[in-house]
């Protein structure tokens, strides 16, 4: 018989099949016993070393991790002890004192001291490095100067231990939201004998970060790492606070198809998800006790407006086009709820600050400035282009935009899509008319947005410069008294931008989340923000239906 | 014999560097660089990350010192992934994809080969019919279509398997070899059929008929080989199909494999990553075609002939 092999395979594949009943135990109802949280984390970590790493995910890692002076309340997002156990802040506002916690050690038991801290923020800021997010340390006297390469010597830069456990800092202007920065990655401190054991301190490809490596400060502690299958984190028993933390171990999942991650949520196995399909909202919306969690998040989906370029150089027909978007009907059907529609550039609410609302939904007005500008009835209109980047959800949303300009101004809107880094090109030369954008906040604070658009900008992509707007922002809001007073200039400031309209506003971005009614202790917040320290799984609660 | 496979190997270096530079010079070409970000990078820092990955360097000055790393094996390092070089990417990747690779070919032999054997036997009536029309929706049915419906309806409603995962929970591999596999089945189906049908039209089956044989030992033991000669001579090209075409059903199902690495560097303007995987990719096309065709020559006793005769 000389096909014998090929028949004993024609055998085995049914028998493969077969062989393949019975589920068992989901990971859910496992991970429950076990104190292990199944987390669905977007994409693939690009690093862990905090002072290269820029997205979400490797946040979510990173903050496991490490950990910086100061932490958030989840529940409030005021900041609160993480390596410090306190600080203090001088009448002037232009120094603060952080007294760090003896306890606090690394993963290795070295014990965490200032110096590892100005190590550290050395590192952070060296333009060898190449840290995308060194401008978080730049309210630090003389920080920008080092980090461009302007200042040579670290010592003039405002930061330094004044004994093991005391680190002073100066500011080159009263920073209300700089301890809300101590608890972002690029302020984390890093174990510099670890770093320099595998190579200069500046080197982005070390293994330094490898599981067999690397050395945290953090409630949990790197177990395992395979690409693009699963990263697990362990709880770390050299951590100050580790009484306080109730999970055994988190294991965090690629999940960029979001379709796959639902359906991994709907077998068990994931406790949560990172995002969820447009389309299965209204399916989640309408169950019972529904693990679907929709929250306000810090982040404005809005419209550049290349405002150095007919026809958008007439301030008119940039208000006609903002005034013409129906944003509740786009939000509710469009975006089936999930988003609220937005008038300004910040997000409402951002630690009780209220943008100004400048306009409203006017079709009648928008005509009227129409016809001013030379376009009665959209006669004479010369064109326009709109660029996005290639995605179904923009698609959508150009689609209605096109359609409600044609309708309430019968003018023709051309959509452009462009791959992702093609986009980027356009939008960073400044090579279109107009280009969606969307613009998250690093902390919770209206500075964050409006200073996107000062003059020159490297974030401002419209042509827009206005001295007293900048003004404003670098000189007036920083040296505020009070927050009212600091609100009232951004007020101000805001309104100055919104008259200008460089942009067109479009909706609030918000935060969908799968959570699985097991899991306590992630309280929706504006920063989309899980502190791990807090969070808790419910063994009774078993898979849902 | 020798002095064949020799030459074909020489035959794949030209082709190697052409397919190198091409690929080199294209992703060069395409707008918006590895470290372009919706947030904009000061120029210090552009320029700090350039030095590191040695971009300040003119082109061809970078296209050089590529081809020499990559003589001694070395890909360089990803742009990506900081800390991890191309050479472990796809040392991490390529055993998943070369596995769901093997499991989709094996799928796609054992039911294209018994469908395109069962249609061969009546040609022309349903027996025929049924499983060459299931072929022809196989063929048109993409796998972003297909791997949903098999997850929804055996993993979602039936809950017989997991609906993501690689090795993680058992019968996890099923219904990706499944859903990648099927596309592939059809062809192999309407290959079989037709190396059948001239088979089974040949003198010697007439002789075997004529013997007395059955006809399922007329199928199996005559046949059979002469009719899988072109099924035989798909197998290269497909299963290098299988390795480079794996993205879709491994972004489906969440699975670790080198397609995920290869599209995604390709969005992210990952050069050395691209490049790497290309090169990886099209030295693989290049064995398989070979191995194909030395497996198609010696199952066909004519080749055979020539080839000792060489």
């Amino acid at each position: 018989m000389r096909l014998s092999a090929l028949r004993i395979l024609l055998l085995l594949i049914p028998g493969l099949f077969l062989a393949a009943c019975g589920s068992g135990e989901s990971n859910v109802v496992q991970g429950n016993r076990a104190g292990i949280l199944h987390f669905g984390n977007g994409t693939e970590p690009q690093g862990l070393d905090p002072h290269v790493v820029t997205g979400i995910p490797e946040m979510n890692i990173v903050n496991a991790l490490f950990e910086g002076l100061a932490v958030k309340n989840p529940y409030t997002l005021e900041p609160e002890p993480g390596v410090a156990q306190s600080w203090d802040i001088s009448a002037d506002g232009l120094t603060i004192t952080f007294h760090l916690n003896p306890e606090a050690q690394w993963s290795n038991g070295d014990p965490i001291t200032a110096e590892d801290f100005v190590w550290s923020w050395r590192r952070a800021l060296n333009p060898a490095m190449g840290n995308q997010y060194a401008y978080m340390l730049y309210p630090l006297v003389n920080a920008e100067a080092f980090a461009t390469g302007q200042l040579d010597d670290f010592a003039d830069v405002g930061v330094a231990a004044l004994d093991e456990h005391t680190l002073q800092v100066r500011l080159n202007a009263p920073t209300p939201y700089f301890i809300q920065l101590m608890d972002h990655h690029s302020t984390f401190p890093v174990h510099r004998p670890t770093i320099e054991k595998h190579g200069k301190s500046t080197d982005r490809f070390t293994r330094w970060t490898r599981v067999e490596n690397i050395v945290g400060n953090g409630a949990f502690r790197l177990k395992d790492w395979q690409l693009n299958r699963r990263l697990v984190v362990e709880k770390s028993d050299t951590y100050w606070d580790s009484d306080r933390v109730q999970l055994n171990g988190i294991v965090y999942y690629p999940t960029e198809n979001t379709s796959s991650e639902e359906r991994m949520f709907r077998v068990g196995q994931l406790h949560y998800t990172q995002t969820i399909p447009l389309d299965k909202i209204p399916v989640y919306r309408a169950k019972e006790d529904s693990p679907y969690v929709n929250a306000p998040y810090i982040g404005t989906y809005y419209y550049l407006l290349n405002i150095n370029e007919p026809p958008l150089n007439d301030v008119r027909v940039r208000q006609a086009l903002a005034m013409t978007v129906d944003r509740d009907r786009l939000t509710s059907t469009v975006l089936h709820g999930s988003n609220v529609p937005a008038y300004s550039i910040t997000p409402p609410g951002t630690l009780g600050y209220q943008p100004p609302t400048l306009f409203e939904y006017d079709v009648e007005k928008a005509r009227q400035l129409m016809a001013e500008a030379g376009y009665p009835n959209g006669e004479g209109w010369p064109g326009l282009e709109l660029t996005y980047n290639t995605s179904e959800a923009h698609l959508k949303i150009a689609v209605a935009l096109q359609q409600m300009w044609k309708d309430a101004l019968n003018i023709d809107v051309t959509l452009a899509n462009q791959e992702w880094k093609v986009y980027l090109d356009s939008v960073d030369q400044m090579n279109f008319q107009m280009a969606r954008r969307g613009w998250i906040g690093d902390y919770v604070d209206p500075n964050n947005f409006l200073d996107l658009f000062l003059c020159g900008g490297g974030n401002n992509s419209t042509g827009f410069c206005d001295p007293v707007f900048d003004d404003m922002i670098q000189q007036q809001a920083p040296r505020a008294k009070t927050r009212e007073e600091r609100y009232a200039i951004f007020d101000a400031a805001e309104t100055r931008l919104m008259e200008q309209m460089p942009i067109i506003p479009i909706y609030t971005y918000t935060s969908n989340h799968l959570i699985h009614p097991s899991v306590q202790g992630v309280p929706s917040n504006l920063m989309d923000s899980v502190n791990f320290r807090y969070v808790s799984l419910e063994n009774e609660l078993g898979v849902i239906e | 014999m020798w002095r064949f496979v020799g030459y074909r190997l020489l035959q794949a270096i030209p082709v190697l560097l052409v397919v190198i530079t091409v690929t080199f010079f294209l992703v060069r070409a395409a707008p918006g660089g590895p470290f372009s970000s919706e947030k904009a990078v000061i120029p210090e820092v552009k320029a700090a990350l350039e030095a590191q990955y040695g971009l300040n360097l003119t082109l061809f000055q970078q296209y050089t010192s590529y081809l020499s790393d990559l003589t001694k094996g070395d890909l360089g390092p990803s742009f990506k992934y900081p800390g991890r070089s191309v050479n472990e990417l796809i040392a991490a990747g390529f055993p998943v994809t070369a596995e769901l690779g093997f499991y989709a070919l094996l799928v796609a032999l054992s039911i294209g080969g018994v469908a395109g054997i069962i249609a061969s036997l009546r040609p022309n009536t349903a027996q025929d019919y049924i499983p060459m029309s299931a072929a022809m929706i196989g063929i048109c049915m993409p796998s972003f279509l297909l791997g949903p419906i098999l997850i929804l309806v055996f993993g979602i409603y039936l809950e017989w398997l997991p609906v993501s995962g690689w090795g993680d929970i058992p019968g996890d591999k099923i219904l990706p070899a499944v859903t990648l596999g099927s596309t592939y089945a059809a062809y192999v189906a309407r290959l079989s059929r037709a190396g059948m049908l001239e088979v089974m039209s040949q003198d010697y089956i007439r002789t075997a008929r004529a013997k007395g044989l059955p006809e399922w030992q007329v199928v199996t033991r005559h046949a059979l080989r002469g009719g899988l000669i072109p099924v035989v001579a798909f197998l290269g090209p497909a299963f290098a199909g299988l390795l480079s075409g794996s993205f879709v059903v491994e972004t489906i199902f969440q699975i670790p494999g080198l397609g995920r690495f290869y599209v995604q560097a390709a969005f992210n303007r990952d050069y050395t990553m691209i490049l790497g995987a290309t090169v990886f990719l099209a030295t693989l096309i290049v064995v398989f075609n070979l191995l194909s065709d030395i497996l198609a020559a010696w199952m066909n006793p004519r080749l055979r002939a020539q080839f000792a005769e060489q």
